[in-house]
């Protein structure tokens, strides 16, 4: 049985986990599949005929006097907007969270800890907590308008919330611990002795850090870029509060479409739309962090 | 992932004193020599003096000041957002002074009330339900040899933490929606099922590495003694895997108590829980009451991360 690893079918214990994960995650992902290729009912829900309309009006868009086809230019300024905060978000992140990681990395080991205990509190806090603590520091009246304008900088409180800005601030707060807790991992590991040896050779810091700490560390680089990018293109909450309505990513514009757009099959589109390159982008990371070990082993 | 080996590109030298230590975890020891008392000194601001003792090697100029900096933008919006839960105006802007009239609001609060109580029931049924199954899950899968469709049980069991969490939204969505027309069933089961779904690769991942820490020795001495197999899960595996276990539990807990996009798509009307509620407000003017609720989660957070942490510790 479960005792030892001489049992041959001990893996049917694991198979409880899996229908829960059947019927309560992976399943229903099919069933956004078939929806995709429907027509959406009139209030809500899908008329079941196939189709391929929904996936056609995710870049298409036809007029409806005299039917001429042109792009979705909407769609594709949404797309757009959800790949380039999610892109930004992640070399904030980087940028952020590498010297952080490396100061936490680098501290003795009964400090180290404490530092890590602290990223790791923010990385646990409720998403939604965390954004709505950001949108009252950027808000018109917030404590970043307060201190520019009480050091004199602007006169008048700036708009930052509400605007693409705002998303960009917001996701790069709530997704740092993401970049830096994998990052820490990698350069907990590195070997310094290896920059001392640079160093010995007449290698310049900059140098050092381009020819040997970032080859190095890259799988924990590789690992923190997905997980920022993976949770930015698909973030909800974080752009529906600090974007208001107009500045709509890509998961904001999904729900719109099980809402008040009542267009199931588009939306259910635009889910596999996502599904599709986030997975993708996980392949890509599994392809490079698997090549990484061959040349390494 | 492997560590300790010569970049590839560039023309960095073949490291001559490497590998001395690359056996041993590298956690807390590695490092030998670098690791001088010199290390305990801060390496805030010495980018001068580090260029004259080349022998801190760990320093790079500017990464402490940016480091430092970074964690304090981290937390003055949390620490401002549990200062203001004290004011005593109506104005999430203005200092009013020193009141918890905002968590008496929001204590009797009859939507809070019943949200707090919704979060709290499905937030302890889905940790019992995740980590049972993934206790179980992790006996199946771990300290056993290889064998077909593996991978397959692992990718399942971990597909929630790699599908955009507004993905497996809308598809709870529309099958649920399907079963509550058909069944005409509308309550808490849809979200408690989504809930320990989406908790289970967080209850496996603790109890699975705790498992993969356990060797066999003492399974294999019980059975030896004549020990039937339900006594030795009884009285050995079950007791050594149990920090495992409530690291999951809590994991799952605190996972299921945060949860907003898949319960705002699966609840049904009047089914919020605590942090739908919020999202609601949000949308509305918003009032210290909210801070107020933050904060108590934020505490209750805490806690339950600091009891997490002092479960997985390894000792020694």
């Amino acid at each position: 049985m479960a005792l030892s690893n001489s049992g041959k079918n001990g893996w049917l214990l694991s198979i409880p986990a899996l229908i829960l994960l059947i019927f309560g995650a992976a399943g229903p992902l099919l069933i956004v599949v078939v929806y995709s290729f429907l027509e959406p009912g009139d209030f809500s829900g899908v008329i079941w005929n196939f189709t391929t309309e929904a996936w056609f009006r995710v870049f298409f868009e036809r007029d409806i006097f005299d039917g001429t086809v042109s792009t979705a230019d909407a769609h594709l300024t949404i797309f757009w907007r959800s790949l380039k905060l999610s892109i930004l978000t992640t070399l904030a992140t980087f940028l952020i969270g590498f010297p952080m990681a490396w100061f936490i990395a680098t501290q003795p080991p009964n400090r180290r800890a404490a530092w890590l205990f602290l990223i790791t509190i923010p990385f646990w806090t409720n998403l939604l907590i965390r954004t709505f603590a950001i949108l009252e520091v950027i808000r018109n009246q917030g404590l970043l308008n307060s201190f520019l304008i009480w050091l004199g900088v602007i006169d008048a409180p700036l708009q930052i919330l509400y605007t693409d800005t705002a998303v960009l601030i917001g996701m790069a707060y709530v997704y740092l611990p993401l970049m830096v807790l994998p990052l820490f991992a990698a350069i907990d590991r590195f070997d310094f002795k290896l920059i001392e040896a640079g160093y010995d050779l007449y290698a310049s810091r900059w140098r050092v850090l381009r020819r040997i700490v970032i080859p190095i560390v890259r799988p924990g680089i590789v690992a923190g870029s997905i997980l920022v990018f993976v949770p930015s293109l698909g973030a909800y909450v974080t752009p529906r509060i600090l974007g208001g309505g107009k500045n709509m990513m890509l998961g904001n514009f999904i729900e719109l479409q099980f809402g008040q757009g009542r267009n199931w099959p588009l939306g259910a589109a635009l889910s596999m739309l996502l599904l599709v390159i986030v997975l993708t982008a996980l392949l890509a990371y599994v392809r490079a962090t698997s090549v990484e070990d061959r040349h390494n082993v | 992932m492997s560590d300790r080996t010569p970049p590839r590109p560039g023309p960095a030298p073949e490291p001559r004193r490497t590998g001395t230590d690359s056996g041993a975890p590298a956690q807390d020891r590695g490092r030998g020599e670098t690791k001088g008392p010199d290390r305990g000194a801060p390496a805030r601001g010495r980018g001068r003096a580090a260029q004259a003792r080349p022998f801190n090697v760990t320093t790079m100029p500017g990464f402490a000041t940016v480091a430092i900096l970074a964690f304090v933008l981290l937390y003055v919006p949390i620490v401002t957002m549990v200062i203001y839960s004290f004011n005593a105006s109506d104005s999430v802007a203005l200092w009013g002074g020193f009141s918890t009239r905002w968590y008496a609001i929001a204590w009797e609060n009859d939507f809070v009330q019943e949200a707090t109580i919704r979060s709290l029931v499905i937030a302890t049924s889905a940790a019992v339900i995740a980590s049972t199954l993934a206790t179980m899950a992790a006996l199946g899968t771990t300290r056993r040899k290889r064998f077909r469709g593996q991978t397959l049980i692992y990718v399942m069991i971990n597909q929630p933490l790699m599908v955009p969490e507004i993905v497996t939204a809308v598809a709870l969505l529309i099958f649920f929606a399907a079963i509550k027309t058909a069944t005409g069933y509308t309550g808490l089961a849809y979200l408690i099922l989504a809930h320990s779904a989406f908790c289970v690769p967080f209850a496996y991942l603790p109890i699975r590495a705790r498992l993969e820490g356990m060797d066999l020795t003492l399974e294999r001495a019980a059975a030896d003694l004549y020990a039937t197999p339900f006594q030795t899960f009884r009285r050995i595996t079950l007791p050594l895997m149990a920090p495992g276990i409530a690291a999951g539990a809590m994991l799952s807990f605190v996972i299921s108590l945060d949860d907003v996009i898949i319960t705002e798509f699966v609840k049904s009307a009047g089914q919020d829980t605590l942090p739908t509620y919020m999202l609601g407000q949000l949308r509305r003017a918003v009032t210290p009451e909210v801070n107020a609720i933050s904060t108590a989660l934020l505490v209750l957070t805490v806690l339950l991360l600091t009891a997490f942490f002092l479960l997985t510790r390894k000792r020694g």
